[in-house]
């Protein structure tokens, strides 16, 4: 048993590096401007209007951010439903990023709800209002943030030798891992839903019954790659050997789950009639930005040479990482046009540097947390 | 020996129920891909419009554009001047502004008249050469989007009147309404720390004492009518039945007379030929507040691309059908737990 406590182990070094102290300094940067926001609305420091009511901090803040935390989810489902036990090394830094994620998309959700002070009503029986897509992606993702510090819960109790409860807790943990697989897979698709209702107002490239579909495909693609993308950066920055045998399968599942979206999205738009808005319809190249990154990245991973190969494999999972940013971003604000015009929207600088410093804030406590915990599987002589 | 197998046995079951997955997804896609628009087997049926609901009937070719229903429904509604960046007095300051002049709904404008102008401006509802005045308002869908999607009650629709009401106390601010509504109605101030959704709400505090909406109390010319929305809907269809040259009954107040007191209406010629649109009678499966003209609806800025199948009808069906009793996630669950509880027993680790 202690023996396999040790399979985690904290990276170690120092927590004052250059790359920390930056993101300090963009997370301080954040604070002052979310210090305006606060005292004066959101009007302060936002290029924010009824014509576009939402922009980035929801767009990229939530509905991107969330997905970048989708790496626990997609490692827990190969992991413990399908039971894949090669991947077992990766869940933990997985789960961390996920925690990070999804912790930071909530507080991302204070910055930008204008009576933030009701946010607790949407946990309130008597205020909810079941019909809304919103509260139950509100409420699956504040429960799924807590299935998150539970599953890495574990990573704690180790390094504090707290083994009783960590004993205790691993009795009860396919709970929680069975939640942490099927919360993500509701909510993610349910931000694709959420889009459903502005009808008209969202181009016909992206609008379509099949936004729940999309969503949870790229919620699972972009999970599988920024396990892949990270573990990449990981070996190179922290100079640890490429997980490759494993990276190798990530790489196939990346190509299929690209390849099933891609699939779809041009059989959807011939189903609807609108495959003709790919050329010339509104917001048309931002579909041809999408879909080169998306295509171009499943094809860096078609020879099976390439998904070992790391080169290959970064550029690969930083193109399908950028496509489904993308595509996220064009539904919920690209391929949006508000009814009654006109109305402009480009985030303020304010605002672009309050989504950095929520990003940074991620980063800083991530390095942080793998230098001091028990997160990054071990090192040991049969991988190098 | 017998654990190899059974594990071989496991990984069979689950390639095929991996498989299964698969495939009853892409049979769900298919069927949601191949459905039409029109009659979607995902849609819930529409909300019907309650049996005594009220609203306005606006009669774009009886507007003068007076702005006396803008005065009035700042003044019952203790609503703060809105002073565009072109209209400043020569001598005010933006603490001090002169007049009120809001040229579109916002957190400080719950209505608003919005005038056409084209060419030179010369003939009253005309679109060629004329202008012509709009009034907008909250529309008070059959079945709102901003009702639909509000997580937390805030947007309400009373059931007797099918009045949509907005309580601040209950909202989180989300704008999820402003995104929502197809007409652009519920506004947000921006520019307060605590800002507040606005719309109208039919000066509900005025009906309860049986008095008219500001806005059809104040109107000179009968432009703005209150009234049942069945009686609204017979008189829209009667006026956008008349011709050029018909003389013809325009009441004033309350169509049924009751609502504020009886009121003479006048006689007038009807000069321009109504547009066959009734404005808000299939809109999003149609709206308590209706408007007739004689130039048409997307030359007055109004959106025209709202279908008939109200927005939420498919939202909430796409929810109601995967989420219908929880039934869907309690048995993906179960399958999920069982799945983790007996591989975790592998992993001797968490």
């Amino acid at each position: 048993m202690s023996a396999h406590a040790h399979e985690h182990q904290p990276i170690g070094g120092r927590i004052l590096t250059l790359p920390f102290l930056v993101c300090s300094v963009l997370v301080v940067i954040a604070a002052f401007i979310l210090a305006q926001r606060y005292g004066h609305g959101l009007g302060a420091v936002s290029n924010l209007s009824d014509g576009y009511p939402w922009g980035i901090w929801v767009a990229i803040d939530v509905v991107i951010g969330s997905a970048f935390g989708c790496a626990g989810y997609v490692m827990a489902m190969l992991c413990y439903i399908l039971n894949k036990g090669e991947y077992h090394p990766m869940v933990r830094p997985a789960v961390l990023a996920s925690l990070f994620g999804y912790g930071l998309a909530g507080a991302a959700v204070l910055v930008d709800l204008g009576r933030y002070w009701n946010f607790y009503h949407m946990l309130l029986p008597w205020y909810a209002q079941p019909n809304s897509v919103m509260l139950e992606v509100g409420l699956c993702v504040a429960t799924y943030t807590l299935v998150l510090i539970v599953e890495f819960a574990p990573a704690f109790l180790e390094r504090f030798g707290i083994e009783d409860l960590r004993r205790k807790l691993n009795k009860v943990l396919w709970v929680f891992i069975a939640l942490g697989v099927l919360l993500p897979t509701m909510h993610q698709s349910s931000l694709g839903t959420m889009m459903v209702i502005v009808g008209h107002k969202l181009s016909p490239l992206w609008q379509s019954q099949m936004l729940p579909v999309f969503f949870l495909l790229t919620a699972i693609l972009m999970g599988f790659a920024i396990v892949v993308w990270e573990s990449v950066m990981a070996s190179l920055n922290f100079r640890r050997p490429m997980e490759t045998p494993v990276l190798r399968k990530l790489a196939r599942l990346m190509l299929v789950t690209a390849s099933v979206f891609v699939a779809l999205r041009l059989v959807d738009l011939i189903v609807r009639g609108q495959i003709g808005q790919m050329f010339g319809g509104p917001q048309s190249g931002w579909f041809w930005a999408e879909m080169v990154l998306m295509v171009g990245g499943l094809a860096l991973l078609v020879p099976k040479a390439n998904r070992g190969r790391s080169r290959a494999l970064f550029l690969s999972s930083s193109m399908l990482l950028a496509a489904g940013i993308l595509y996220r971003l064009n539904v919920y604000l690209i391929g949006f046009t508000p009814s009654v015009g006109p109305w402009h929207y480009f985030p303020s600088v304010k605002e672009i540097l309050v989504t950095v410093g929520i990003f940074a804030l991620e980063i800083a406590l991530y390095l942080v947390f793998v230098k001091k915990l028990p997160v990054m599987h071990a090192v040991h002589p049969e991988h190098g | 020996m017998s654990k190899t197998k059974s594990t071989v046995s496991r990984r069979g079951f689950l390639r095929n129920a991996v498989k299964g997955t698969a495939a009853a997804t892409a049979a769900a896609c298919t069927t949601v891909v191949a459905s039409p628009p029109e009659a979607n087997a995902l849609q819930r049926p529409p909300k019907p419009m309650p049996a005594d609901a009220v609203g306005l009937l606006y009669d774009s070719t009886l507007c003068i554009g007076c702005k006396a229903c803008v005065t009035a429904c700042k003044d019952i509604n203790n609503m703060p001047p809105d002073v565009g960046p072109q209209q400043q007095s020569w001598n005010g300051g933006p603490d001090n502004p002169t007049w009120d002049s809001p040229v579109e709904l916002s957190a400080k404008t719950l209505n608003v008249i919005k005038a056409y102008v084209h060419g030179t401006g010369a003939t009253k509802d005309s679109a060629e050469n004329g202008f012509a005045f709009i009034k907008r308002q909250c529309l008070h869908c059959a079945d709102p989007s901003c009702v639909s999607v509000c997580p937390v009650s805030a947007m309400t629709k009373d059931a007797k009147t099918g009045i949509v009401n907005h309580n601040p106390d209950a909202c989180i601010g989300c704008r999820y309404c402003v995104l929502s509504c197809p007409f652009g109605v519920p506004k947000y101030d921006y520019n307060n720390a605590f800002g507040e959704i606005k719309k109208c709400q039919l000066c509900k505090q005025r009906l309860a004492k049986d008095e008219l909406p500001g806005c059809a109390d104040v109107c000179p010319t009968g432009a703005t009518l209150f009234g049942r929305s069945e009686d609204l809907l017979k008189e829209a269809k009667r006026r956008t039945a008349l011709k050029p040259g018909n003389y013809t009954h325009y009441p004033r107040g309350d169509i049924a007379g009751k609502v504020g007191g009886a009121r003479s209406g006048h006689e007038k010629l009807v000069e321009a030929a109504y547009q066959t649109h009734i404005y808000g009678e299939k809109e999003l499966g149609g709206t308590q507040c209706l408007a007739v003209s004689a130039v048409p609806f997307d030359k007055l800025n109004m959106p025209t691309k709202v279908p008939d199948n109200g927005y939420p009808t498919l939202s909430e069906g796409i929810q109601h059908t995967l989420y219908a009793g929880m039934v869907g996630p309690a048995v993906v669950f179960g399958g999920l737990a069982y799945l983790a509880h007996r591989n975790t027993k592998n992993h001797t680790d968490e």
